[in-house]
């Protein structure tokens, strides 16, 4: 039986497109039979993260209302054949999936993956309830950011009241150099304000802005620090314990001179 | 001022960073937040209410009033509980 994983944020504009995209691909490299859906339906957007928008015949939309079969839609990756992608309707409205749908859609795809990756539409409206029905388990992706923690913390709410008890805490985009000079908050800040655990924390790195003009998730590139990041993140989702990578860079001469003294 | 602070401060980092700023404005926000109950919860907060006071006094349930109240970054819960008689043998 598969493990259904809903990605979401309240704010948007925070990477939980990126995150779905690098934890469905860190999964499938460790091996596992991995299903990505994207529930944002009217704006699609996973398909293109993925390379893969090329490829859509399909989508979520017409599985629901039986226009084709469940495998028909479900689009096979370009690297990995152990990874498949149901991309969301990019014509209909945000409306067309409900909750149960959403549920028996789940319940299928368990039967045949490991893992279930949603990536959850922004917001706490009809699209965010139907993308979290048919889900065990909640990441919620935030930025170092007063509005996005504080929609994070809204989101933990609802989550809570919907069943999923514990989510795990995703923190994007962290600049080291900004936290260390006290511009920006950390990640213990904000673990304090929300109270949940840590999943991950994945550095600010332009390398994402490269894998996405390219469409390869960052997670499959050695060099990439963000993709060190969200392989460590895939690892612990499947159970083991890797620390947290060190996100020191090695500064300028100012850095260092500024680093004896702030001991 | 120490002579941490000095060096610091000719490097660029003067101690009072903006996070500081982002934490408090978030932690006053999320105390607004998180106080707006929903009708519901303020609903099960009221019969959980009478309930445990009904073990030691009957008070008068209509005109019983729990509200939420959020003034100057702190969030209190106001009660007003009339008493109609107070139960005898309870020690």
């Amino acid at each position: 039986m598969g493990e259904v994983i809903v990605v979401t944020s309240g704010k948007g504009g925070v990477g939980k497109t990126t995150t779905s995209a690098n934890i469905g691909t860190g999964l499938a490299a460790l091996g596992h039979k991995v299903a990505m859906l994207d529930t944002d339906i009217g704006l699609r957007n996973l398909d293109v993260v993925m390379g893969l928008e090329n490829r859509i015949v399909y989508d979520i939309v017409d599985v629901v209302r039986e226009n084709c079969r469940l495998k028909q839609a479900m689009i096979k990756d370009k690297r990995f054949e152990n990874l498949y992608l149901l991309p969301a309707a990019q014509t209909k409205d945000k409306t067309a999936v409900n909750e149960e749908q959403m549920r028996d859609l789940c319940a299928k795809l368990k039967d045949e993956f490991d893992y279930i990756i949603i990536d959850c539409p922004a917001g706490i409206e009809h699209g965010f309830k139907s993308a979290i029905a048919g889900a065990e388990q909640a990441i919620v992706v935030t930025t170092p950011e007063v509005s996005a923690v504080r929609d994070a913390d809204r989101i933990i709410g609802l989550l809570e009241a919907a069943g999923l008890k514990s989510p795990k805490l995703v923190v994007n985009r962290i600049r080291t150099k900004m936290v260390k000079t006290g511009d920006m908050m950390s990640v213990e800040d904000m673990l304090d304000i929300l109270a949940i655990d840590l999943l991950g924390i994945v550095p600010d790195d332009d390398s994402i802005v490269i894998s996405t003009n390219k469409g390869e998730p960052a997670v499959l590139d050695d060099k990439s620090k963000a993709g060190q990041a969200y392989r460590n993140i895939a690892a612990r989702i499947t159970g083991k314990e890797v620390p947290l990578m060190s996100l020191e860079e090695s500064g300028g001469f100012f850095e260092k001179i500024r680093s004896i003294f702030s001991k | 001022m120490a002579f941490t602070d000095v060096i610091n401060r000719i490097f660029g980092k003067d101690g009072n960073g903006s996070k500081d700023v982002a934490k408090e404005r978030l932690r006053l926000v999320l105390v607004h937040d998180r106080a707006n109950m929903s009708e519901d919860v303020m609903n099960h907060l009221r019969e959980d209410l009478i309930a445990v006071i009904n073990k030691y006094m009957e008070i008068d349930q209509d005109a019983l009033e729990v509200s939420m109240n959020n003034e100057d970054g702190t969030a209190s819960l106001v009660a007003n509980i009339p008493i109609l008689s107070v139960k005898r043998n309870i020690s």
